[in-house]
């Protein structure tokens, strides 16, 4: 590989070059700390919901750089009613679920609908969730409970959102959990070579063989790396299957399918989306009902984790999932973005944070760092792809 | 003879890659309006932007000699300061601002730190005077149309004592009455010993206005033709300089011409203004197209052809409409959805290709596929090998120029995108497409080509309806024309019995009786 390939490749991959320098700057801080398996699965745990609110944010941020301001205190409301559901009331953690979900679909309704046909700009739309909320939890907590929180959460619903699957031994190798890292990195390495290969036959530009090798390689190692750590600490947590799953999902439907790319088109052209035939009402609807339903999802990760509902729950979350997209190259002004990029965005922050919680930093400190390096890396990120240009 | 106020001694100027002036020369004598001609990218931007000091001095090789002295511009201020003032074709007024908050924007008048409102106004409203705008400069600038706009622009130049005035494209959005107005104005000012630099793709403007026409071709000054002659230097002589051959035939002839039925036919259509719903944009229009048929729709801006063709396709401007839609001769019930035109087989190909028709941050291809996704799509699932195949295919068929689909549609050239545009609509495959001025801004190669595209089109039996605001090119092109005013139409007549002046009188004549 020729050096200036070399480097046009390293610059469009800048963000995932921070991570990696990130991670191994955290290595020797934390004097290989932030690499022990339980580190592994905290990270996940811990990042759930930026995963998952990230991954609504980017389909909202998608059709125009609008943002959802709402989503962390609907945390905090789901989470008080969930309370209320699953702790005061006994209900079925099924049952519950659903409600929570269909609580979310009404918020997204309503929302998507005042944004998409009122025209309300969605920033104000969502400025009311944002206040109203947080009270309205806050009133059921302590309406329900002297201590103004909820506790404890019933145990298959702790086990459903927060478990793991074939738990074992920590220390042990998980054999379930190596094996499905095994399988998920020969479906990586296959499906790379077979879009290649099916490209080459019908002549298309594919990748050289060097770089298909390259991707594979280092992504089947990743994989294997992370799973392998996952297996030593107990075994698969339940959150990375839904984490993996709506990553996934997502990554196609915007990738691959024709409502995917009217929320790209709406961002980057309204009015050519509209005159092409687009129903760009209909996908800034998507967008919100699709945010809401994603917060409620979120609400049932993060409180089967804290394993009760309280005030505070959910705070910043909103901020949490829009720095997730955007130091994952998600454009402000619409239009541009993956999944995969908000993915690496998500983990580089929740990277800093365990890495920084790790050695113990003063948590004002954190903040003061936080701010500072991911201005850093979006203006290294934005530098580098002017150069690449 | 007289004074050379201006000297632009081999400049060139590379880009990373590109040369993009080479050895360029160009003199301006005092008092004379000068054109400068070429085709797309050509260098003529490039050109004036070393000349106004945005490239600075250093970044090119050459002299600028401005009244006898050597010029090192560092800024744009530095060429403002010696009264070269450079007006953009893209109108850079703040909307929501006065008029002369506009003109003095940059440049306010009045202490350091505290703004002389009184001053600034006055002396605003005496410039205005000087353009012939009796507007008060207290008004907001979105209150008054483009043509007055540009007029503004021109105030905002003279404010800063121009003495040699640039201006880049400036009738490219006024209509013919506005771009006549403008051009007298520059004639005036000439009178009264301006000097001036015009760049213009209206061939036509050039040889009414200017004195002399120097021609750019390829980042070389080709040649300086004089225009002092009794006869206007025609159109065609200028061509041969941009295009390096000479132009027998600015509009491909069509072989076989076989018109068929009527395809389509709108009665009594009416549209109101979206905004103001008691104004008709269209009132009262009946018309027909048949089937391999180009029409085209000639007016003047502002006739509400736009808005007519806009209006048949899914009702995508006004509101209460009315009228009569039959395709086929099958009445068709009218819905607003522009989805819901695109399944009738109607596609509007839009005047506006960066605004409303094109998605710049994406590919070729993705803008390729846009308005018929389901065609390479099952279940919704996109097929990207297919989307692929499509995009190469139109790349080819229409010449395309570009090193891959992939590219994105905003690094093309205005003539390349607008083939962009046609692309996505032929992919949809309408019966009827309505074209809103498909040449607009672009150079007169490529425009050649999108008649070419247009021919083969009709050929293939699609009903065309050709929309444009250039006279030769509506005569050129159409086998009937339709003759649109004050949202009516005021005429019909077949190519054959067309003349540019019997659809003025008639417009005239429509005008009067109104």
């Amino acid at each position: 590989m020729d050096l200036r390939s070399f480097l046009t490749s390293l610059k469009k991959n800048a963000m995932l070059i921070v991570l990696v320098l990130v991670y191994l700057f955290f290595m020797i801080l934390t004097q290989g700390g932030i690499f022990s398996p339980s580190s592994f699965t905290e990270l996940i745990n811990q990042n759930a919901y930026v995963y998952i609110l990230g991954t609504g944010m980017l389909m909202c941020m998608l059709t125009g750089g609008n943002i959802d301001l709402s989503c962390g205190a609907f945390v905090c409301l789901l989470g008080a009613i969930g309370g209320v559901l699953m702790i005061v009331r006994g209900m079925g953690t099924g049952v519950s679920i659903l409600l929570l979900i269909l609580i979310g679909i009404v918020y997204g309704c309503g929302l998507g609908y005042l944004i998409a046909y009122v025209h309300i700009p969605p920033w104000i739309a969502t400025l009311a969730g944002f206040l109203a909320f947080r009270g309205l939890g806050t009133s059921i907590l302590t309406a329900n409970s002297k201590t103004g929180s909820l506790a404890p959460f019933p145990v298959s619903f702790q086990n459903l959102f927060y478990g793991r699957i074939f738990p074992s031994e920590k220390g042990v190798l998980n054999i379930p959990c190596f094996v499905f890292g095994l399988l998920a990195a020969a479906a990586v390495v296959l499906i790379i070579f077979r879009t290649r290969s099916s490209r080459l036959a019908k002549g298309y530009e594919a990748d050289t063989i060097k770089s298909a090798a390259i991707k594979s390689g280092l992504g089947s190692a990743v994989i294997i790396l992370v799973m392998t750590k996952l297996a030593m600490d107990g075994g698969i947590p339940t959150t990375l299957l839904w984490v993996a799953g709506i990553v996934l999902i997502y990554s196609f439907i915007t990738s691959k399918t024709t409502v995917g790319r009217h929320f790209y088109v709406v961002g980057g052209n309204m009015e050519a989306a509209r005159l092409s035939g687009v129903n760009t009402r209909r996908i800034m609807f998507l967008a919100y009902l699709n945010m809401a339903i994603l917060t409620s999802i979120a609400t049932m990760s993060v409180i089967a984790r804290s394993q009760s509902a309280y005030a505070d729950i959910g705070k910043n979350f909103e901020m949490d999932a829009i720095s997730a997209c955007v130091v994952g190259g998600v454009s402000a002004s619409g239009g541009a973005g993956t999944v995969l990029g908000m993915v690496i965005g998500a983990t580089l922050i929740g990277v800093i944070n365990l890495g920084m919680s790790l050695i113990s930093l003063d948590a004002n400190y954190q903040r003061v760092i936080k701010g500072f390096v991911l201005l850093a890396a979006v203006v290294f990120d934005i530098l580098s792809k002017k150069r690449a240009k | 003879m007289a004074k050379i106020l201006l000297e632009m001694k081999n400049i060139t100027k590379t880009f990373p890659g590109v040369k993009a002036l080479d050895n360029v020369n160009l003199q301006v004598e005092e008092g004379e309006i000068h054109a400068l001609v070429g085709e797309n990218g050509a260098g003529k931007s490039t050109l004036m932007n070393v000349l106004s000091g945005i490239y600075p001095y250093g970044t090119y090789e050459g002299d600028i000699i401005y009244n006898g002295q050597v010029c090192k511009f560092s800024t744009i201020k530095d060429s403002e300061k010696l009264g070269i003032v450079i007006i953009h074709q893209e109108l850079a007024l703040v909307p929501e601002m006065t008029i002369g908050e506009n003109m003095y924007l940059g440049n306010e008048c009045g202490h350091k730190y505290a703004i002389n409102w009184n001053k600034t106004y006055s002396e605003a409203d005496k410039y205005l005077k000087m353009v012939g705008l009796e507007e008060s400069s207290k008004i907001q600038v979105k209150t008054i149309g483009t043509g007055k706009q540009q007029l503004v622009e021109i105030a905002k130049a003279l404010a800063k004592q121009a003495k040699l005035l640039i201006l880049d494209e400036p009738t490219s959005s006024l209509n013919e009455e506005d771009s006549r107005a403008l051009l007298d104005l520059m004639l005036s000012f000439k009178k009264q010993g301006m000097t001036m630099i015009i760049i213009s793709h209206k061939l036509n403007e050039v040889s009414y206005v200017a004195d002399k026409i120097t021609v750019i071709r390829d980042g070389t000054t080709i040649e300086t033709i004089d225009n002092h002659g009794k006869e206007p230097v025609s159109e065609e002589r200028i061509i041969k300089g941009m295009v390096g051959r000479e132009i027998t035939n600015r509009f491909p002839k069509r072989e076989g011409v076989q018109v068929g039925d009527i395809e389509m036919e709108i009665s009594h259509w009416t549209v109101h203004h979206p905004l103001y719903p008691e104004r008709k944009v269209v009132d009262d229009v009946s018309m027909y197209v048949r089937k391999g048929e180009v029409v085209g729709i000639y007016g003047l801006m502002g006739a509400g052809r736009t808005e007519l063709a806009m209006s048949i396709f899914g009702q995508s401007y006004g509101t209460n409409f009315s009228g009569e839609l039959k395709l086929n001769g099958q009445h068709v019930k009218l819905r607003k959805s522009e989805a819901d035109a695109i399944r009738h087989k109607i596609a509007y190909v839009t005047e506006d290709r960066k605004g409303n028709g094109l998605v710049l941050s994406q590919s070729i291809k993705v803008n390729t596929s846009l308005a018929n996704l389901d065609a390479i799509s099952s279940h919704t699932v996109i097929d990207g090998d297919k989307e692929y195949a499509v995009a190469e295919e139109y790349r080819d068929k229409l010449k395309i120029k570009t090193p891959s689909v992939e590219q994105l549609v905003g690094n093309l050239s205005g003539g390349n995108q607008q083939k962009v545009l046609l692309a996505k609509w032929m992919f949809a495959e309408p019966d009827i497409l309505l074209l809103d001025e498909p040449t607009r801004g672009i150079d007169v190669g490529a425009k050649y080509e999108i008649y070419c595209i247009i021919n083969d089109l009709a050929a293939a039996g699609k009903c065309v309806v050709l929309i444009s605001s250039e006279l030769p090119e509506v005569l050129g092109m159409s086998d009937r024309i339709y003759i649109m005013n004050e949202a009516k139409i005021v005429g019909e007549m077949k190519a054959e019995d067309a003349t540019q002046e019997n659809i003025m009188q008639v417009i005239l004549r429509s005008g009067r009786g109104a």
